[in-house]
């Protein structure tokens, strides 16, 4: 294993996108050469060594590459996104779009997270230390195919948007949620640790979601069925049981219509 | 305007019958010439192919559901185009995205790249005309017309129930000219005003609701208004009930209509009908089980009736955007693949819908759809009246013609797609495409893309061929007419960024790559037929009573067409 490490020398003036930042664009590459690899800022084209100083040579392949960025990284989008192995890790806050369409591998934010971490991931492991914010692991704007695979995983609170269109993976809020989870999902598993606003579920044609809290405001497309037992994350607790959404499509599987499910924690 | 010759390439050139003689191009003004002075700029086209500027006979690149298509699907444009491209920058061109539904300076720049220089808008819903032409304004490069939609228009279906064809022509030539539009388009006739009722008209005597008038009818009297004025462009249909299994006999039912009706126009036209993206509307069986492919019988019937133009409609398998005047089609769609539908009335006149489809190779049904659109080509006789079109962008992206080409041209380009597909047994089971032997020639690509859909557009004389007097769109492609290469991947590489590409006159294209942003025109037809009293006040009438806007407030604006090219037609009392 090979351990690059980025130090941030500027806050850039818009917004830096480093979606450079990756072990697969690393790999094999000496430090000079990371530093002269692409981003933009705004519509200017600028390299990694205008915003970092770079010490260390990547490994051959993105599996054996490690980044480390020491220092706050506020004003950069798209870390790590698309990787398909390796680790990145950032001692400090990340902007927008970590982990996006991400295969493979391990993000580590030891910060807050802005928006749109995780969309359309496919694999591998994102944790947050601290926030992030809206569309958590959903789908591009417009596009109807969500998460596919892997795991996030966010310490702290999340916006709106949680797992849109999600088809498959798991979600891992361990406080609190706005509004919106799993919309339209066809798959995949959403645990929230802490309360969620509303808006849970709507329009989702499959898949599971755990709320360990409460639900302000309950969708209307969601019958009580039955209280189970469940483990889930560690946590074993009594789970009201409901279907949903009602209003939605459904398929079949072995003459039975599959619904989603919502499993909220029952009142003690 | 400089002198420009093109020099020593292999010209094909249908409307000359020169299939591949060495000679040059001469261009002055804008114009081919019969030759130019030793000044002229020369650009060596040897060992290239030079054939006129492509004429897309129906696309649906501009108007209200295009836009619904650019606003709806963002996904569309991530990761497609150059929407930072420095080059872009650096050269003072517009920023380009979007796949399936480009933004209008794709659009012009792609059909630019590919040779094309001329493009007809397929359904222009006519109250939102000044939007249709504004977006078109806004293409640049490639000359444009734009076809209003009539099979679902009130007044052609209140004249036509009462038999009336004279009223039906004076009110054509009238939205004509308030439209700046250049023929007759018809879209699902009747179908699409039942839809108002939440209903359609699957066969051609299933009555229209209130109206009372069949798509029969409503087919017939539009021939027979356009004849009567002698239009450019024939009366250009979407039949009933596209896209079902077991449609084709409804559709050889429509073509017949055609029987019988002279074609008189003094543009050169000799069909009366084109029917449009035929690949929708040649299937076999009773459901998607037994789906198969009816082209070879649809064919036949094409093939022996010389009043019948048609388009292909390729499916090319990729993602794309369904869009269409034919709203109960694009709710049954949606239905299909649950992705996300916009459906709209069009007061008066028409209605529309949009629902995102991925043709993907993995599904029978989508590759058989596939071999349909390459038969209809490979059965064809005349290639003069069958054009190469993807119904862009409801079978497929126009950026895929060459692609297409190259399916028609190879055997063996077809043959490595039909084996990459997972369900390769049904699908040889479900059509003919494995039997044909057959390879279309760079003449007859230039029939289908060139030739033949300016004749059937009424513009001979203008595009699709390289005689002196026509307008100086000249294409190069990298292909070397005596030694084609062996791997088909070449022919779609060379016919997707040209060498170099003249448009009226001037160069726009070189190595691939847009070099000026061109100077495109907007062609309308103006038909001069002595006033209407009753068709006049029935007009009135209706903007009075029954459209949300004002007469004086309806009609396109001669600067939202700062470039018109208008082609007058006169009608004698």
């Amino acid at each position: 294993m090979a351990t690059v490490t980025l130090k941030p020398t500027k806050v850039p003036e818009l917004m830096f996108e480093g979606y450079s930042i990756t072990p697969d664009a690393f790999a094999g590459k000496t430090a000079a050469q990371i530093a002269s690899l692409p981003g933009h800022e705004g519509k200017i084209h600028v390299t990694i060594g205008d915003f970092f100083t770079v010490s260390g040579d990547a490994g051959a392949t993105a599996a054996e590459t490690d980044i480390v960025i020491v220092g706050d990284c506020k004003r950069v989008k798209y870390i790590g996104s698309k990787m398909t192995a390796g680790t990145v890790t950032v001692n400090g806050n990340a902007d927008m779009y970590v982990g996006g369409w991400m295969k493979g591998g391990k993000i580590h934010i030891k910060g807050n997270m802005d928006s749109f971490c995780g969309i359309q991931m496919e694999g591998g492991e994102l944790l947050c230390d601290g926030n992030a914010g809206n569309h958590v692991g959903c789908a591009y704007r417009g596009d109807w195919r969500g998460m596919k695979g892997g795991l996030i995983r966010i310490k702290g609170n999340a916006g709106n948007d949680i797992g849109t269109f999600m088809l498959g993976g798991t979600i891992i809020i361990e406080k609190n949620a706005f509004i919106h989870v799993s919309t339209h999902a066809e798959g995949g598993t959403v645990i929230i640790k802490g309360d969620v606003e509303g808006r849970v579920g709507g329009q989702m044609v499959k898949g599971d979601m755990y709320v360990l809290g409460k639900i302000k405001f309950m969708m209307p497309g969601y019958q009580k069925i039955d209280r189970v037992e469940k483990e889930i994350d560690g946590v074993k607790a009594t789970f009201d049981h409901y279907i949903g959404d009602l209003g939605e499509r459904h398929g079949k599987s072995k003459g039975q219509i599959v619904y989603a499910n919502l499993y909220l924690k029952a009142a003690a | 305007m400089a002198e420009i010759i093109v020099k020593g390439g292999f010209v094909i050139d249908p409307t000359r019958k020169i299939d591949g003689d060495v000679g040059d191009v001469a261009i002055k003004d804008g114009k081919i010439v019969d030759k130019v002075s030793s000044s002229a700029k020369v650009i060596d086209a040897k060992g290239k192919v030079v054939m006129a500027g492509g004429v897309d006979v129906h696309a649906h690149v501009a108007g209200p559901k295009v836009n619904v298509g650019r606003l709806y699907r963002p996904e569309d444009k991530l990761l497609s185009g150059f929407c930072r491209s420095a080059m872009a920058q650096k050269n003072g061109y517009r920023m380009e995205s979007g796949f399936s539904i480009p933004s209008t300076f794709k659009t012009g720049y792609d059909y630019a790249r590919m040779g094309y220089g001329f493009v007809m808008e397929a359904a222009m819903p006519p109250i939102h005309s000044p939007h249709v032409h504004e977006e078109i304004h806004d293409t640049p490069i490639i000359d444009e017309a734009a076809l209003p939609v009539f099979g679902n228009n009130w007044f052609v279906m209140d004249y036509l129930k009462k038999g009336e064809v004279e009223n039906t022509a004076s009110y054509i030539a009238w939205l004509l000219k308030a439209t700046k539009g250049y023929g007759v388009k018809v879209v699902n006739p009747g179908g699409t005003a039942a839809w108002g009722w939440g209903l359609n008209c699957v066969s051609l005597d299933d009555p229209v609701p209130y109206f009372e008038i069949t798509p029969r009818e409503i087919i017939k009297g539009l021939i027979e208004a356009n004849e009567y004025l002698g239009l450019p462009h024939s009366m250009h249909v979407h039949q009933n009930d596209l896209g079902n299994p077991g449609n084709y006999k409804g559709t050889i039912d429509s073509l017949k209509i055609s029987e019988g009706v002279k074609p008189k126009n003094k543009f050169g036209r000799e069909q009366v009908m084109h029917s449009t993206h035929l690949q929708f509307h040649s299937y076999g069986g009773t459901g998607w089980g037994d789906f198969e492919s009816k082209a070879k019988e649809v064919m036949d019937y094409v093939n022996k009736n010389k009043a019948l133009t048609v388009d292909t409609g390729n499916v090319t398998l990729d993602e794309t955007t369904t869009m269409t005047a034919d709203g109960p089609f694009e709710h049954h769609l949606q239905g299909l693949n649950h992705l996300k539908w916009c459906n709209v009335d069009v007061e008066m006149e028409t209605a529309a819908g949009v629902v995102p489809y991925v043709y993907d190779p993995n599904i029978k049904v989508c590759d058989i759809q596939w071999a349909i659109g390459l038969e209809l080509a490979l059965y064809a006789k005349d290639m003069n009246r069958i054009f190469i079109t993807t119904d862009h962008p409801n079978a497929g992206p126009f950026t895929r013609y060459p692609r297409v080409m190259k399916w028609l041209m190879s055997r063996k380009a077809r043959e490595s797609v039909l084996n990459s597909f997972k369900h390769k047994d049904k699908v040889i089971a479900a059509t003919t495409l494995h039997q044909i032997d057959r390879e279309l020639t760079l003449f007859e690509i230039a029939q289908m893309t060139r030739s033949g859909p300016a004749k059937c557009l009424g513009m001979s004389n203008i595009y699709g061929g390289l005689a002196p007097g026509m307008s100086a769109d000249v294409a190069v492609f990298d292909l070397n007419y005596k030694n084609m290469p062996s791997d088909p991947d070449m022919i779609e590489k060379a016919f997707q960024r040209a060498a170099c590409f003249i448009k009226s006159g001037e160069v726009v294209v070189k190595d691939g790559e847009v070099v000026s942003n061109g100077h495109k025109k907007t062609v309308w037809v103006n038909v001069n037929m002595p006033e209407n009293p009753q068709v006049k006040r029935d007009i009135t009438q209706s903007f009075t009573k029954d459209y949300t806007v004002q007469l004086e407030n309806y009609s396109v604006k001669d600067y939202l067409a700062p470039h018109p090219f208008v082609i007058n037609v006169d009608v004698e009392a």
